[in-house]
């Protein structure tokens, strides 16, 4: 269950409260209102109808007071806004890279993750970019949201204020894996975050040694799948060795797929594209060790 | 229907040449009311396959690639080739010379030649469906670089929007001179029934704004064929730069959308009431100062966009000064039914019904405007519900209040008014059914264009998915009563409900040249009970 339906974040959701609870009573007016003259001036009832041209001073109340309402509330949402936009000096800078269809955290030591570890009670700023089309960072759960742009740094803060474990999706649409960019943010007690953030060597080793969980980590299997079926790329299954048909430079020609051309598509992987297929894969130069390539493909080789 | 009626006059062809050659503003408003519910009913079943994939969380019935294409193209049809175009190409070009006491439009042919950019740029794009990579996924906002990178046929879709454009254009160009030229003598400015008044602020917003979306899509085409770099950052270009264009034109767009549907409402309260309108001047300027600012408030598409603090700080202020017209025209339409003498007929009732959803839809467009608030709903489903109360509770139930009203004068038949009230009822649940449940949804935190969704999002995603089947059934019975009265339905007056605007002056259907002799106008348009 989702706890923090509106209850978290208590400015924006007092903006929310003030627009709403005036709507709401507009609403209710108007619809009143409405109904009541259907009922009461029913041709029925008053067969003859009064030719109202109109109302100077009721025009001058329906403008002004409508006016100062939405002046108010224009006021309310950018004192609220620039809360948003004003990061505290000593927060926690974490930046964010987003691309298809992953979400990569890294910290101040150097420390990576997949999903955003954060202490509590310690304003985090996060300094956003991403490596291909435009996708959105959107924590529901503390009221943030902003793009992250190809060639650009935009940034977030937040104010981590209880333990627990929130959705982080992303809200800008970014291509056939949009709906499976979701990650989470851990907000942690002090003693587990620094326990967390001291232990990056320890985790990162055992880790580079299984290849699906490299996989997993680099969103492959948001595409490629390890069962035959076909989704967005080829499947893994039975690729290797196997003679495919790839676009190079927009000419057709047969290729091996051997551990060259798999190492070639993963780095460059628009040089060689199967054909059937969008160019659409993000390079994973920099994303992937040298050894992890190398697990992937043995993982590969042996998947018939 | 009388022996001069325009149906018997088909000019120099014969068969379906009387129709596409026709240069009679009353032909071309059935050709496109006849081609845009095409495209509609095919949108819809697009909008009920959407909604049946998303009943349950995984796959359903389509895979990602083909619902990302089918949510696109859904958009794709329903913003440009049916609410665009929508109640002024329609109604606006069958109803609006009968208004102003004119025997066509100012210019026919281009009138004409709008129809055949309209049906060459819905050809294209049909065909960009099924060639090249396959229908475009893009969104219907192409927003660059993924409508660059991506490899399914945008190029081609977006030329077809291209050629729908210039339909929009020529049309708006051809309605303000209309309307400033062959208005019939003694129709003043401000004896103009407020109709035309919304069509008149409409046409500048389609000359003024739809050129930069013209623009916009050019730019998109030579960066996907040649790579010119306007949107790609690492060629010195700017993906916010393509944002700020498309949304110069497609926020104006909306206006294009909403100001007809408004004017035509202000046309059936004053007629079902028996009174004049309240307000009638009030109601005239705020459908020009709805044009006016309107321009300036794109800039509330992209307020997580990145674009910079004082920016988004400015366009939210322009955006809740553009929300007073709309707040000052409902309460003129309400005040319109003080003291009247009221029948409430389906007309009246599906404009109610517009009220009523129109002002959901604006008034939790303040939401969207506040800065604070916004950076909450953006992207998520909140937005798909807000525009969706506004396009479809807004301008579809005015569009549908407007067909009602215009039916007898358009097709010289009477409708079967219980059948009409009980689609009414149908289409009210279903539409509420639907829709509804997506501000909750969007509150929750459920990002839109999602092919997939959490578990926790179920319950109000199947609620939706049940009310796209009563709205569906709601809008077959309300086109099936519409249809089959063309043929069926009983002989319809002049008059029939008793309006005091020069299209009911005429007969019905209206003779070739719309009236016998040209009527002359003494007064304003609003006139009940007084003695003439």
């Amino acid at each position: 269950m989702y706890t923090t339906f509106l209850d978290r974040s208590a400015n924006v959701d007092n903006v929310m409260f003030f627009i709403v609870g005036i709507s709401v009573f507009m609403l209710v007016l108007v619809t009143f209102l409405m109904i009541f003259f259907l009922v009461k001036y029913n041709r029925k009832k008053n067969p003859v109808a009064e030719n109202i041209e109109g109302n100077l001073k009721l025009e001058i109340i329906w403008t002004v007071i409508p006016t100062i309402l939405v002046l108010a509330m224009f006021y309310y949402g950018w004192i609220g806004f620039k809360i948003m936009r004003n990061p505290p000096r000593d927060a926690m800078p974490v930046k964010v890279t987003a691309r298809m269809w992953s979400w990569s955290f890294a910290y101040e030591n150097g420390q990576k993750s997949d999903e955003l570890n954060v202490p509590l009670n310690r304003p985090v700023k996060l300094i956003i970019i991403s490596e291909d089309v435009i996708h959105s960072l959107f924590i529901p759960a503390f009221r943030i949201k902003e793009d992250a742009v190809p060639g650009m740094e935009t940034y977030l803060w937040f104010n981590p204020d209880k333990i627990g474990t929130y959705d982080l999706f992303c809200s800008e649409y970014c291509g056939v894996g949009h709906h499976s960019m979701i990650s989470k943010v851990n907000v942690m007690s002090q003693g587990d975050f620094s326990r967390w953030y001291a232990k990056k060597e320890e985790a990162a080793a055992p880790k580079g040694r299984d290849a699906l969980a490299i996989m997993k980590k680099n969103a492959c299997l948001d595409c490629h799948t390890t069962d035959g079926t076909v989704e967005i790329g080829p499947s893994f299954k039975g690729i290797f060795g196997k003679k495919e048909k790839v676009i190079t430079n927009g000419r057709e020609r047969e290729v091996v797929v051997d551990e060259e051309y798999l190492k070639r598509s993963l780095i460059e992987p628009d040089a060689d594209v199967v054909k059937g297929f969008d160019a659409i894969m993000p390079s994973q130069k920099g994303a992937l060790t040298d050894e992890e390539i190398s697990v992937i493909i043995e993982y590969i080789k042996d998947l018939k | 229907m009388t022996i001069n009626s325009f149906y018997n006059t088909p000019g120099r062809h014969t068969g379906i040449l009387s129709w596409i050659l026709s240069t009679d503003h009353k032909r071309i408003g059935i050709l496109y009311l006849t081609s845009m519910f095409s495209f509609f009913f095919v949108a819809v079943i697009l909008g009920v396959l959407m909604r049946l994939e998303l009943i349950a969380p995984g796959r359903t019935i389509m895979s990602a690639t083909t619902y990302n294409a089918v949510f696109t193209v859904h958009g794709v049809i329903m913003i440009f080739l049916f609410i665009i175009p929508g109640i002024p190409a329609g109604l606006g070009n069958f109803i609006m010379p009968l208004q102003i006491g004119a025997r066509d439009v100012a210019f026919p042919r281009i009138n004409l030649m709008s129809w055949w950019f309209y049906i060459s740029g819905a050809l294209v794009i049909l065909v960009s469906l099924f060639t090249g990579g396959g229908a475009p996924d893009t969104g219907w906002t192409f927003y660059v670089p993924y409508s660059i990178m991506t490899g399914t046929n945008v190029t081609l879709a977006v030329f077809g929007v291209f050629l729908l454009g210039i339909s929009s254009t020529l049309t708006g160009i051809n309605f303000v001179t209309t309307i400033h030229r062959l208005r019939a003598p003694g129709m003043k400015w401000f004896r103009m029934p407020l109709f035309v008044w919304s069509l008149y602020a409409t046409g500048w917003v389609q000359i003024l704004a739809t050129p930069v979306l013209a623009l916009t899509l050019l730019l998109l085409i030579a960066e996907r064929l040649f790579g010119f770099g306007f949107f790609d950052p690492s060629k010195g270009g700017d993906p916010l730069m393509f944002e700020h264009l498309f949304w110069i034109y497609s926020h104006p767009a909306v206006y294009i959308m909403i100001l007809p549907a408004m004017g035509a409402v202000t046309e059936i309260i004053p007629v079902f009431a028996r009174r004049t309108i309240f307000g009638y001047k009030a109601i005239a300027f705020s459908s020009l100062a709805i044009a006016g600012a309107g321009y300036l408030v794109w800039g509330h598409h992209m307020f997580t966009s990145g674009m910079s603090d004082m920016a988004r700080m400015v366009f939210s202020f322009l955006t809740f000064i553009v929300a007073i017209p709309s707040g000052i025209k409902v309460f003129n339409w309400v005040a319109s039914l003080y003291k009247g003498s009221i029948e409430l007929v389906s007309p009246l009732l599906f404009t109610i019904t517009f009220i009523f959803l129109f002002s959901i839809g604006g008034l939790t467009g303040l939401i969207n405007g506040a800065l604070a608030t916004n950076v909450f709903v953006h992207g998520t489903y909140f937005i798909v519900a807000h525009f969706h109360y506004t396009m479809f509770g807004g301008t579809a139930f005015a569009f549908f209040a407007a067909l009602h009203f215009w039916f007898p004068k358009i097709t010289g038949r009477m409708y079967r008014e219980s059948l009409a009230i009980k689609a009414w009822i149908i289409l009210f649940i279903g539409f509420n059914v639907l829709y509804f449940p997506m501000f909750i949804l969007g509150l929750e935190g459920m990002p839109r264009r999602y092919y997939d969704y959490l578990p926790r999002f179920q319950p109000e995603q199947f609620i939706s998915t049940v009310g796209s089947w009563i709205l569906a059934a709601g809008l077959a019975i309300m086109f099936y009563n519409l249809i089959s009265s063309i043929f069926r339905g009983e002989k319809a007056p002049g008059n029939p409900w008793g309006g005091s605007t020069l299209e009911w002056t005429t007969s019905s259907p209206p003779p070739h040249e719309n009236f016998e002799d040209l009527p002359v106008v003494t007064g304003g348009p609003y006139r009940f009970g007084k003695k003439e």
